[in-house]
């Protein structure tokens, strides 16, 4: 008999833990898009598909930004207050500077604030949600500083972003796709995203093994501001119009899809996917409450049922491994 | 007459998943009885304390207690029997003073409110009680050193007077009058008739301590013995199949180039005058009591704090590391005391955490190059034995504490550096893997690297270098050639009684 080398089948499934965090917002997924294509008309229709994957866009974009944040163990409350000033500038500037000009501008307003805040986290070690909280209501109250009365710009190419389709996919969402890859891509591959995975786990063993916390965690709050500029600049331009009070409460939306997705608010744990799949969840909820008609009050309930429930299916399915 | 046994585990089954790591175990033990359980890592001591504290179920088998069959299904079970479990990791609220720690949810009261100058004498006439007078209770535990709060967690499971006290590894981070302490403590329980189950590395204080040794291997008891009857030979060689005089490789690799030296260097509050040389080849240990400022210089030394005065030399050159990122890059590399707190990322894999420190340096086209990171770990994973062989893709928690050891010294070995340090690096690693730790550490010095060895353990400070330097409240007390140096000499340098 000859003696050959098996790989143990239970350390392949541990190694693949990225995967089944994702599991249980699959499966719901899979569920909630089972029960909407049977039970109503309504939802396999052409318009309703295009509105659901433009909705996800401003919450996917949050979601990826709120992950890196979440992994180092952060949490960055600010990205709605942002997605309202970059909407608001972009459409503001617009009128004065060419449209491509106007939205870079919008998006850097974004990736400042995260400068800003990952500066005091990082550098001056404040705790992030104090720091995010403070610049929650500081950047909005810049944002009705720039226009407290809505900007609706009356160039047509400002709705171009927003309105725009790939064949049948709407342009922004590819964007927010292209965002969740790039971005999958450097979390689970790059040493920067690597590091910021570790540091979620342990700053003070990755700090000793000669990574600089700071930098990495100066970098997560960053690009969870640009997420949240990019999101800021394709919301006004898909509704139109920029609104200082937009975004009140997105960056709950973006952390309960983090969590669906199975990321552990302690920090070091999480995946891109999963989070991807946590705001596909969230996203058919609403349009499929929309389709039945149930009222706002009560979908935020089930919103928050849900959380709870695939929370419990992530504890469950971590006792048992 | 056969009077009933205070504690009784007949045929003591346990498995996980399927796989079974306890096959029937035995243990008896009586009022006054001190049994001392050893065995090398995985040989299912902690599974049998888990077991006996609650926090695990057995799978089949019997726990009697006075001769009553009970299975203690939680914690809070296990108390009700009068058993409490002190474990290696400490799980003080920080925030907490010493006296909330110790009285949480039984404060005496005053018209509803706690009293809290009742607390804290209730407090201190305790620890006055137990032997450990040098704890003050209005103290927040978590400013408190590792050895206090070893203490006053000890002092925490004494407060329900237990008939069983599980004791797991109590003297991995005391030494001097702390382990006096803790040594007087336990024969005054004896005489209150507690049954104290003492689990421990440190074989010399079982063989002192214990009524009764338990000697375990690979999930069940391979020999009961009492101290009168054995030694320290024999027990090594039950539990690892090794002979004493087999456990430190010979040493005489030590040139006469400096590759480390410091000059003056000194942090306020921390340690003063440290005037070191460490040469290459040579394992200079670093012998010191806690609070001595032993691991404050190792953090200094490796950038992790500045110095507030002097400075440090690498070749003839003197360097200021900022962040230890610098001390990295010339060639430095620290294994710290603690390593849950700052060696390993628990959830990461073994691969992973290996890799930490090469991960910037390990990439193709921006991405780490996962094939190269594989090769690199799993020659480090083989090279060090670091059991399961699989266990790259597990997460590092899951392996045994001296496996996750021989991993944070693999994630060192990975960046080949010149100045090893190495703070405590056998704390509650078993005999194995410590020989293995000893074996490796003299092969890097073989090969040129400079190893400096702190430790609280007189035979290993001793047994493992060239060479020893004792501090004492922050300064350099002393130094020794390590051969033909004894103990004594090295303690009593540590507490300042030298001649």
């Amino acid at each position: 008999m000859t003696l050959t080398k098996v790989d143990n089948p239970t350390t392949e499934a541990r190694s693949a833990t990225t995967f089944s965090l994702g599991h249980a917002a699959i499966g719901l997924v899979v569920l909630v898009l089972a029960i909407a294509a049977v039970t109503t008309d309504a939802f396999l229709t052409q318009t309703n598909l295009t509105n659901l994957l433009k909705q996800m866009v401003t919450t996917g974009l949050l979601a990826y930004g709120m992950l890196v944040v979440i992994l180092t163990g952060g949490i960055d409350l600010s990205v709605g207050s942002v997605v309202a000033f970059a909407g608001i500038l972009t459409a503001g500037l617009s009128s004065g500077l060419p449209l491509p000009v106007a939205m870079l501008v919008g998006i850097a307003s974004g990736v400042l604030f995260g400068l800003v805040n990952g500066t005091l986290v990082a550098r001056f070690e404040l705790a992030p949600f104090v720091v995010t909280l403070a610049a929650l209501t500081t950047i909005r109250g810049l944002a009705f500083v720039y226009s407290d009365v809505p900007i609706a710009p009356e160039d047509e190419s400002f709705f171009w972003l927003g309105s725009a389709m790939l064949g049948p996919i709407p342009l922004t969402t590819v964007i927010m796709l292209a965002v969740f890859l790039v971005g999958g891509v450097f979390l689970h591959r790059t040493p920067a995203g690597r590091s910021i995975v570790a540091i979620g786990g342990n700053a003070e063993t990755v700090r000793l093994a000669g990574i600089s916390v700071r930098k990495h965690v100066l970098l997560a709050y960053t690009i969870s501001g640009f997420c949240a500029g990019l999101a800021g600049v394709i919301l006004a331009s898909r509704v139109g119009i920029a609104q200082p009070s937009v975004g009140v409460a997105f960056e709950l939306d973006a952390i309960a899809a983090c969590v669906i997705g199975g990321a552990s608010l302690a920090g070091g744990k999480g995946s891109a996917a999963a989070t991807l799949g946590g705001v596909l969840v969230l996203a058919l909820i609403n349009n499929l409450l929309n389709l039945y008609n149930v009222q706002s009050f009560w979908q935020q309930v089930l919103k928050g049922l849900i959380i709870i429930a695939v929370i419990l299916v992530h504890r469950a399915s971590r006792r048992r491994t | 007459m056969r009077r009933t046994k205070l504690l009784e585990l007949k045929a003591v089954h346990k498995a996980y998943a399927g796989v079974e790591v306890l096959h029937g175990v035995d243990l008896t033990g009586d009022r006054g009885e001190v049994i001392g359980v050893v065995g090398a890592n995985g040989a299912g001591k902690s599974t049998l304390i888990k077991i006996l504290a609650g926090a695990e179920t057995m799978t089949a088998g019997e726990l009697l207690i006075d001769g009553t069959q009970t299975r203690p299904g939680s914690p809070h079970d296990a108390h009700q029997h009068g058993i409490r479990t002190v474990y290696q990791e400490l799980t003080l609220a920080p925030e907490l003073t010493v006296t909330e720690n110790l009285l949480l949810g039984r404060f005496p009261r005053k018209r509803g409110l706690i009293d809290w100058r009742a607390a804290h004498e209730q407090t201190k006439t305790l620890l006055d009680d137990i032997g450990f007078t040098s704890i003050n209770p209005r103290q927040k535990a978590g400013r408190l050193s590792v050895a206090k709060q070893q203490m006053v967690e000890i002092a925490k499971a004494l407060v329900a007077k237990p008939r069983v006290l599980v004791l797991d590894e109590p003297s991995a981070v005391l030494a001097g009058s702390d382990l006096d302490a803790l040594f007087a403590l336990i024969r005054r329980l004896q005489q209150q008739d507690t049954l104290v189950i003492y689990i421990s590395h440190r074989l010399v204080e079982v063989l002192e301590l214990a009524t009764q040794i338990v000697v375990m291997k690979d999930g069940a008891v391979i020999a009961t013995t009492i101290p009168a009857q054995t030694d320290e030979d024999e027990l090594i060689r039950l539990m690892a199949g090794r002979r004493l005089e087999q456990i430190y490789p010979d040493r005489r690799a030590a040139t006469d180039q400096p590759a480390l030296v410091t000059k003056n260097l000194a942090r306020d509050n921390e340690f003063r005058d440290v005037d070191l040389t460490i040469h290459k080849g040579e394992i200079l240990g670093l012998f010191g009591l806690v609070g001595s400022g032993r691991t404050e210089l190792a953090h200094c030394l490796f950038g992790a704090t500045r110095p507030d005065h002097g400075w440090i030399e690498l070749g003839g050159t003197p360097h200021t590391f900022k962040t230890p990122q610098d001390a990295i890059a010339a060639g430095l590399a620290l294994v710290t005391e603690d390593r849950k707190g700052s060696g390993i990322v628990p959830d990461l894999t073994v691969r992973e955490n290996v890799a930490l420190t090469t991960l910037y340096a390990t990439t193709r086209g921006g991405l780490v190059d996962q094939k190269a990171q594989r090769t690199a770990v799993q020659a480090m994973v083989d090279r060090l034995d670091i059991r399961p062989a699989h266990c790259a893709t597990m997460p590092v928690v899951r392996l045994s504490g001296g496996n996750q050891q021989k991993a944070v010294l693999a994630k060192w070995l990975l960046k080949k550096p010149r100045v090893l340090i190495l703070d405590e690096p056998t704390r509650g690693v078993d005999m194995a893997t410590r020989v293995a730790i000893y074996r490796m550490v003299d092969e890097l010095a073989r090969s040129g690297v400079a190893v400096l060895l702190i430790s609280s353990d007189l035979t290993e400070v001793l047994g493992a270098t060239d060479r020893v330097l004792v501090m004492r409240e922050g300064r350099i007390a002393g130094e020794l050639r390590s051969e033909g140096a004894t103990e004594d000499q090295v303690l009593a340098y540590s507490i300042g009684r030298a001649a």
